[in-house]
This record gives C-alpha cells, sequence and structure tokens, in this order.
C-alpha cells in the first residue's frame, strides 16, 4: 500500500525553513533556465518570422550575409525574366532589389556603439516582401534624403528619433517615420529610398540582394539549380525565410549552449541542495519511519514517498521560478548578430511551452535530489530507528 | 578547537561533500562567466593606446581608397601606416574561430613588438628583406600567395609549415589557395591572438577587387604616442569633405568598438553571476542550519564543560568557512586550468585573470561567514538548560 500523499504534503509544511531554502535554490536554478532559453527563443523566431516561403532571396555565390553580397544591374535583370517570378497587375516582375549595408551610430543609456543595417530599397518593390506599419511620422518619399526608423531600434540609438538627422558622408537624411513589420528582424533596422542612399555609400550601378516571388513556390528547387548552373550569374538562391533564420543559428546556438552550461551547473548545486535538505528530514524521521515500516508500508512506499516529498519542494521551486522569470517576458534587448555584422534586437519570449519543460526539470530535479535520501529512508535498520535517530 | 571543527566536519561526510560540491560547482560557474568577461576585456584590451585605427566613418563595412595611406603617412609625426583587411574566409566550408586579415607589408614592421616568426620557410632563391623587417619573413615576400599562421590555428589545424591551404571567399568570391610560410607565436603583452592567417594585401587586391585597392582600417604608428590625439584629429579633418569621411581612434578603443557591439550580454552574465552565488548562499545556510540543529544537545554539553559563546561561535563559523572556501577553491582553480586557453564560442582563447580567481576565493569565504552567522549565533545563545532538558 501506498503511503498517503497527505502525510507528504504535512510533512513538507512542518518545516517551512528548509522547504523554502531548497526550494529558493530550486527556483533561481528554474529562473536562469528560462531566462537563457527566452533569450534564444527570442532571437531565433525574431529572424525566422522574417520573410516568406513563396518568396526567394538571392545572394551573391560564396556571400553569406546580405552586407556581404553584391549583384550586379545585369543579374538582375536575367533573374527578374525567369519565367517563375510572378507578375504584378502592371505586368512588371514582383521583385526588389536592395542596397544592404551597415552604419555605426552610439548607443542610448549605454556607452559604446554598434552596426545598424541599413536598407536602401523602392517602396513599391519592398511592397512583395512587407508592408511596413507606420507607427510615427509619415514612410519616406521616394527621391529624397528621407528615412525610416524601425521600431526596435529606434529607442535604442542616437539619431534615430522622428525629427533627428542622421549626417551619412556630408549629407543629412532626415528620420520621418518609425516602422513595425510584425516583430520581424526589419524592426531593427534603418530604410530609405535607394536611389538617395546608394550613391553614399558608393554602391551605384548594383544592389546587394535581391528577392523575388515565385509564381509557384514548390518550384524553387527547378528553379535554384537553374539559376545557380547559369554562369553568367554566380548566385546563391534561397528561400527568403530559411534564409534569414539560417542568419540566426550562431547566435541562437550560442546563447542557448551558454544557458545549458549555466543551468547544467546551477542544477548540480540546486541537486545537491535538494539531497541534503531529504537527507536531513530522513535523519531526524528516523523513529518515524521505522514505524512506518514496523505498519507494514513496504521499504518501496516509503522510498516512493520521500521521493515524491521531494519533488513537491522542488515542484514548489519551480512554479517560484517561473514567477521570477515571467516578467522578462516582452523586455526587448538587442546585440550583434556576427553573421550579418548588424545589431538585432529582439524580445524575450517565455513560451508555454518553455514553461511546461522548466516545470517537469524542476520535477526532475527533486526526484533525482531525493533518490539517495528515500533508498537510506527504506533501508534503515528497524530496530535502531525505533530505539531513536 | 580546530581538532573539534574537523571531526564536527567529519561527521557526516555526506552532507559535507554534498555542500563542498555545490559550492564548487558555484564557485567555478562564477568563474566561468568571470572567465568570459575577462576574455572580451582582454580583447578589448589587446590593441595599443599608442597606435591609431582609421576606418570609414559611416562603419567598419564601408572602405577606404588604398591611396589614404600616402595621405596619412604625409602628416607630420607619422611614422608608419599599414592596412589590414577583413577577408572572412571559409575553411572546409565552415565558418571558424580563425580570422584572416589581409596585410601590406608595413604590417610586419609595425608589429615586431607584438608578434615573433617561430617557424619560416627557407626562400626558394635569395631574397633581400626590407631593412626593418624579420629576415625570417623572406619566403613570404618571395611568394604572392604565401600567408602567416598563427601558433594557435597551426595547432588546432594540425598544419604544417610549406603546407597549401584553401580558404572558400565569402565576401571577395571563389577559391584561395595559400602556403604556409612562417608561423608566429603572440609576444608577451603584444597585440592579436594565436588564430589568425595573415596574407599579401596584393594577393586580395589582384584577385578580389579586380586590381582596385581600397582597404577597411588603416594603423597608425606615431614616432611620438604623446600627439596621438591630436593627430587623429589632424586624420579626420583632412578627410571630412571627401567622398570618404574617416573616423580615427587609438587602436585599443577600435579593439573595444567590437566589445560594445555585444550590447547588454556582459551585465547579462553579471546578473546571473550573482543569481549563482545568491543561490549557493541560500543552500549552504540551509545545511549549516541543519548541521548545528543535529547537536544542540552536544553544543550544551562544550558549554558545560566551560566553552564560551564566542568559542561556540567561531566554531559553526570555522566549520561553515572551511566547507564553502575549499569549495570555492576548488571550483577557482578548475576553471582557471581547466578553461584557460581553451576556446569557447565567439572566444578563440579563454583568458582568465588572477584576479577572477581571487574574488571567487574571497566571495567562497564570504558566503561560509554568512551562512555560518545565523547556526552560529543561534549555538552561541543557545541555554544550557534548555537544551539539555530538550528531548528530540
Amino acid at each position: 500500500m501506498a503511503i498517503p500523499f497527505a502525510y507528504n504534503v504535512r510533512n513538507v509544511m512542518q518545516r517551512p525553513v528548509a522547504t523554502l531554502t531548497t526550494a529558493i535554490g530550486v527556483a533561481l536554478t528554474i529562473a536562469v533556465l528560462l531566462a537563457a532559453f527566452a533569450l534564444a527563443e527570442g532571437f531565433r523566431s525574431t529572424l525566422s518570422s522574417t520573410g516568406s516561403d513563396a518568396n526567394v532571396l538571392i545572394l551573391r555565390d560564396g556571400a553569406d550575409s546580405e552586407v556581404t553580397s553584391g549583384l550586379s544591374l545585369e543579374m538582375a535583370s536575367i533573374l527578374s525574366a525567369h519565367p517563375n517570378v510572378a507578375l504584378a497587375a502592371s505586368g512588371r516582375p514582383l521583385a526588389s532589389f536592395e542596397m544592404v549595408t551597415t552604419i555605426n551610430l552610439p548607443r542610448v543609456g549605454q556607452k559604446g556603439a554598434s552596426n545598424i543595417k541599413v536598407r536602401g530599397l523602392s517602396m513599391d518593390d519592398i511592397g512583395m516582401r512587407i508592408t511596413p506599419k507606420i507607427v510615427e511620422g509619415r514612410t519616406f518619399t521616394p527621391g529624397t534624403d528621407e528615412i525610416i526608423v524601425g521600431d526596435r531600434i529606434a529607442p535604442r540609438f542616437a539619431h534615430c528619433r522622428v525629427g533627428d538627422e542622421i549626417k551619412l558622408q556630408k549629407r543629412p537624411f532626415k528620420v520621418v517615420g518609425r516602422f513595425t513589420t510584425e516583430g520581424s528582424s526589419f524592426e531593427s533596422e534603418i530604410w530609405g529610398d535607394a536611389r538617395a542612399l546608394a550613391p553614399v555609400f558608393h554602391r551605384e550601378g548594383g544592389y546587394q540582394i535581391g528577392v523575388l516571388r515565385m509564381k509557384d513556390p514548390s518550384a524553387f528547387e527547378a528553379m535554384k539549380k537553374e539559376w545557380e548552373a547559369d554562369p553568367r550569374l554566380g548566385i546563391h538562391a534561397e528561400r527568403e525565410r530559411v534564409f534569414y533564420e539560417s542568419q540566426s543559428a550562431g547566435t541562437t546556438g550560442l546563447i542557448r549552449g551558454l544557458g545549458i552550461f549555466i543551468t547544467a551547473i546551477m542544477a548540480i548545486g540546486a541537486l545537491f541542495g535538494a539531497a541534503n535538505t531529504m537527507f536531513a528530514a530522513v535523519a531526524n524521521r528516523g523513529r518515524e519511519i521505522a514505524t512506518l515500516l514496523v505498519l507494514g508500508f513496504s521499504p518501496i512506499a516509503v522510498m516512493t514517498s520521500f521521493v515524491v516529498e521531494s519533488t513537491i519542494v522542488a515542484l514548489i521551486g519551480g512554479v517560484f521560478g517561473c514567477l521570477i522569470a515571467l516578467p522578462i517576458n516582452g523586455i526587448t534587448t538587442s546585440t550583434t548578430n556576427f553573421q550579418s555584422f548588424s545589431e538585432v534586437a529582439f524580445q524575450f519570449r517565455v513560451t508555454p511551452q518553455l514553461l511546461v519543460t522548466a516545470l517537469v526539470f524542476s520535477a526532475v530535479l527533486g526526484a533525482l535530489g531525493g533518490l539517495f535520501p528515500a533508498v537510506r529512508a527504506a533501508n534503515q535498520p528497524l530496530a535502531r530507528g525505533l530505539r531513536g535517530g | 578547537m580546530l581538532q573539534l571543527v574537523l571531526i564536527n566536519l567529519f561527521r557526516n561526510p555526506l552532507r559535507s561533500a554534498l555542500t563542498l560540491g555545490s559550492v564548487l560547482v558555484a564557485l567555478f560557474l562564477y568563474s566561468s562567466l568571470g572567465a568570459v568577461l575577462d576574455s572580451l576585456q582582454a580583447t578589448a584590451d589587446s590593441g595599443s593606446r599608442e597606435r591609431l585605427a582609421t576606418r570609414h566613418a559611416i562603419a567598419l563595412t564601408n572602405f577606404l581608397p588604398y591611396d589614404y595611406k600616402d595621405r596619412i603617412l604625409s602628416i607630420p609625426g607619422v611614422k608608419r601606416v599599414c592596412t589590414q583587411v577583413w577577408f572572412g574566409g571559409l575553411i572546409g566550408g565552415q565558418r571558424q574561430r580563425i580570422t584572416q586579415f589581409a596585410v601590406d607589408d608595413d604590417f610586419w614592421p609595425m608589429y615586431t613588438k607584438d608578434l615573433q616568426i617561430v617557424e619560416w620557410s627557407e626562400p626558394q632563391v635569395a631574397m633581400s628583406v626590407p631593412p626593418d623587417h624579420d629576415p625570417h619573413l623572406a619566403a613570404y615576400h618571395a611568394e604572392r600567395t604565401a600567408c602567416i599562421v598563427g601558433r594557435g590555428v597551426m595547432k588546432k589545424k594540425g598544419w604544417k609549415l610549406g603546407q597549401t591551404i584553401h580558404l572558400q571567399g565569402t565576401r571577395y568570391r571563389g577559391d584561395w589557395d595559400m602556403t604556409i610560410r612562417g608561423v608566429y607565436v603572440k609576444l608577451p603583452g603584444g597585440s592579436w591572438n594565436e588564430d589568425l592567417i595573415l596574407f599579401h594585401n596584393e594577393y586580395l587586391v589582384e584577385k578580389g577587387m579586380g586590381g582596385k585597392p581600397s582597404t577597411g582600417v588603416f594603423k597608425v604608428e606615431l614616432s611620438d604616442p604623446s600627439q596621438s590625439a591630436a593627430i587623429a584629429t589632424q586624420i579626420d579633418a583632412m578627410f571630412e569633405n571627401s567622398d570618404n569621411a574617416t573616423k580615427t581612434e587609438s587602436e585599443q578603443a577600435f579593439g573595444a568598438g567590437f566589445i560594445s557591439m555585444f550590447g547588454n550580454v556582459p551585465f547579462a552574465l553579471r546578473v546571473i553571476g550573482l543569481a549563482v552565488v545568491f543561490t549557493i548562499l541560500v543552500i549552504s545556510a540551509n545545511t549549516m542550519v541543519m548541521a548545528v540543529r543535529e547537536r544542540t544537545s552536544e553544543i550544551a554539553v562544550l558549554k558545560t564543560l566551560g566553552f564560551t559563546d564566542g568559542a561556540v561561535f567561531g566554531m559553526v563559523v570555522a566549520e561553515a568557512a572551511i566547507l564553502t572556501t575549499g569549495g570555492g577553491i576548488a571550483g577557482a582553480l578548475l576553471a582557471k586550468f581547466g578553461l584557460q586557453g581553451k576556446p569557447l564560442a565567439f572566444i578563440p582563447a579563454m583568458t582568465i585573470t588572477w584576479a577572477t580567481v581571487l574574488t571567487a576565493i574571497l566571495i567562497a569565504i564570504g558566503l561560509g561567514m554568512v551562512s555560518g552567522f545565523i547556526p552560529a549565533w543561534q549555538a552561541s545563545r543557545l541555554r544550557i538548560v534548555d537544551a539539555l532538558r530538550r528531548v528530540d
């Protein structure tokens, strides 16, 4: 017969200080685990929510980021003429060829500077990729020295508020609007008309990347093969969304790796703490345990009971840990994506899945920490236990 | 007295071991996080304060015309200028922690106090080396596709001197073959690390830039380093109204700029480090409280025998401090010797300063003091009559 669950609950309540300290150990471990994974998840989802599967993104062969790529005007026209490129009602191909580079801007409220991606484009063409939602000011007027700034970057860098001016070479570019793009990494960029921006960066007569809408997205592989084999092109084609997601791989892996390393070590500490508490509990209740055994509860039942008790304590800690970590959900932070050598701002994302994982992890911690003390409890010599421990 | 403390430590060896273990892992973690910060700092500090770095005013990704070199050289007080271009090639199809720079010939005399050639090929034909160059670079200078590789890379990749290595271009397209004609080590206190591949700027210009040379960074050496601020301003003023305005700062500030790109990461690591220490504090305090509670009657006996309250207090604190200090020393040293020089993510070789190790050990001692305080205080306040009467 199993020992009633209420017995464990009462025991836990009996020693509030010990329970609390053990729970705090688990709680902090869980909080750190959640924070690290929420960071990795936020970064990944920002980049993987950028782009569509119906679009194909073109980079120069060998280039591994938008900034290091380069396409000629001739390449652009060859690409646009492909029969699988969708056409607008006007008959123009749905394609956006863009200038992408970075500018170095000082941070606000923090020392130092970082690189921000600047995208020179035509608003009509980018519309087939994404239509930015202007949340302040207005969009830039084509052909002028006006720029709009992504919502996540605007408050974090100098000269990025609406009305400010960013001086590039000798030309002042006026910030006329702030935009969002449903959480994608475009919100970490500065956009302006390619015709105005290209001369500043000496990028006339070419582009960095091209994005084209496919008539039939399922024909992507054939299209990619044909293009990549074309000696006039020398390009690399990728589905738009897949490309941006791959740009996050390095940093996401890094954050996750660091998170796992830190959590693993903290977990060992918490595990030792839980084991210590349970050993003490077992030692203090020697007579009680012996009584349970005499009453006919099997050693297995006693063992299970102690594991359950330790799991309860750890779960309390797990819940606290989740509560500690929840408020970080939605906080924006930013770091440089070294793949593209530019700053990406993103939000911590504490997903329900993460919370469940964290709770399961805390339960496992408790069960493991309780295992050895439980074995000792179940195996203790009856006579000695009854005489008083 | 000390003996009593030791006996108490071993009365429940498992508990002591668990406590010691949790302090050990905590301080190991704390030192590892500190190591990441140290390594970042080491990168930031590696540049010299006495040299200048000139880059494009807009961002490093924009390039400057190569002929700026002569114009910078014309400024009085400028002794030498070299160029440096980040290549970013893939080795074996992968991005690795091996940075490649194309450098022009003035790079070598500028960094003789930083890098030393320790292995070199002999040139096929007798070659005269410029007077201020290391004669061991003769084979490198004789061959356009030669490269000089850091000892760290040689070890990591198992490469041999004279071997031809293959890089796949990213920013500069195509396949790039280079022959290793020298191996360098970093001299104490010098800039750079041992994880670089350095090759001829001419090779890059010819094959990758269509013969039109431009560069990412100019490094500027001065005759009188105390003039650095004035000359930096002078350089920027010279190009202010050109098509490519420049930004000049000390080489050290230039390096620190890369660190600031990490944004909040260093801050986050500090917060985590504190969370870890706090967690372990709670855990070890809990352990000490339990350890003392179970010997209540024993402490009463000690007091009956004439031990003062202060002595009892000291004994309990000492017990806690021995546990945590032992764990702390072990954890910090484990980090120091386990991680030193190892690569981690974007860091080619970790650096852990003794300051970090010492801080960790001091934290461990503090941890013992604080976690021992509550039970020690309880024990010292214990009234003999109560304790002896108490039946557990």
